[in-house]
């Protein structure tokens, strides 16, 4: 069943990146998508780690256009220190928890904290990551605090 | 209709274009390197989505607008990657923020990170 | 008009991500600077397509961006381990030298 998702995903790309419908090309399109599935179950034999990806589609929309909001915010932040002529730096390192189970809303969550300029996710070991901030105030907490919530809703979207 | 369109792409594309120079003023301003590093991550984020959105307006329904977004896509999850990957190994390497910046040690959680001995510049 | 502004634009970013190329102090300011005029390149072939009318140059874009991607990771994973093969293969001394220096 997962095979058979793949081959439709890949072959869609294929299609969508090529652009031209000859069927020598879609013939090629065909043939590559055969040998990629055949090193992925050759790959997965010795792995044998699949990624699980649970997380409910309409709430992670929802999530992303609140991150846009964000960035947006963040990015004027940060555009206003570099222009300012005395740069008002203040950099701080600090650790925050993480309250999701999964890898990937861990990996969403780090990566989000490092898209909003302002903040980098700087080391993320078991049970919390470590963040540098350029300006910080102690606003900053509360305003990760938020998104680390809004991550965790994301990914418990699964059980409905 | 295509008025419309054609100043909501001027807009975008500017707008892009200025963030960009605006990070790059940024890295070469800024003081040390973790500053740097939220300087590169402005034209990583919204220059990129800035441009890459009016690219899209500006061709319109066709496989370019697919193929420009899934270069945005792309570009939106490896550039925060690459910046975490370098802030990571320039931490474990044991570059640690001027002093002069008023910077604070971090209240360590394991202990593994304090016992690295900070490196000269 | 506007591409023309546009690619201006993106190349005097590219000249100032160079100054920091050279100037930078530390190797990782360097591979910062090297990523950010990748990031810079994958953009500035694009708007080069459309302002030559050539929407192919997207492909070469997209390549761009891919190879960016992994020769960074390869340079910073060079860095910090000395080597570029398989980590958990490696004797144990070598890989665990080089980190904290």
């Amino acid at each position: 069943m997962r095979l058979v998702g793949t081959a439709i995903l890949m072959m869609a790309l294929w299609l969508l990146m090529s652009g031209i419908y000859k069927p020598l090309i879609i013939g090629f399109g065909v043939i590559s998508v055969v040998i990629t599935l055949w090193i992925t179950r050759r790959m997965d034999r010795t792995d044998n780690d699949a990624v699980e990806l649970n997380l409910g589609l309409f709430k992670s929309i929802s999530y992303f256009g609140w991150l846009m909001v964000e960035i947006v915010k963040a990015n004027w932040a940060v555009i206003k220190i570099i222009l300012s002529p005395k740069m008002a730096i203040n950099q701080h390192m600090f650790h925050i928890d993480h309250t999701q189970k999964t890898d990937v809303g861990q990996v969403i969550f780090a990566n989000s904290i490092t898209l909003t300029p302002g903040t980098i996710a700087v080391e993320t070991e078991t049970g919390g990551f470590l963040i540098h901030a350029v300006s910080y105030s102690s606003d900053d907490l509360d305003a990760l605090a938020d998104m680390d919530a809004r991550v965790t809703k994301i990914e418990a979207a699964n059980d409905v | 209709m295509s008025i419309l369109v054609e100043v909501l792409s001027w807009v975008f594309l500017i707008g892009g274009s200025v963030c960009v120079i605006i990070g790059s003023i940024g890295t070469t301003r800024f003081p040390d390197f973790w500053s740097r590093l939220h300087a590169a991550s402005i034209t990583d984020s919204a220059g990129m989505i800035l441009l890459i959105l009016g690219m899209c307006l500006q061709a319109g329904f066709t496989l370019i607008t697919v193929k420009l977004i899934i270069i945005g896509i792309f570009l939106f999850i490896t550039g925060p990657t690459t910046t975490h990957a370098v802030a990571n190994a320039a931490w474990v390497s044991g570059l640690r923020p001027d002093k002069n910046t008023s910077f604070k040690e971090p209240t360590t959680k394991t202990g593994k990170s304090s016992n690295q001995k900070p490196n000269k510049n | 008009m506007m591409f023309e502004v546009t690619a201006l634009a993106l190349f005097v970013a590219m000249v100032m991500a160079l100054f920091r190329l050279f100037a930078g102090p530390s190797v990782y300011d360097r591979v910062m600077a090297v990523n950010m005029f990748g990031t810079h390149t994958v953009l500035f072939i694009g708007i080069y397509g459309f302002l030559t009318e050539r929407p192919d140059f997207l492909d070469i874009a997209l390549l761009y961006a891919l190879i960016n991607f992994v020769g960074t990771i390869a340079i910073l994973k060079f860095f910090r381990y000395r080597a570029i093969g398989d980590i958990s293969q490696m004797p144990k001394e070598t890989s665990e030298d080089e980190v904290g220096s």
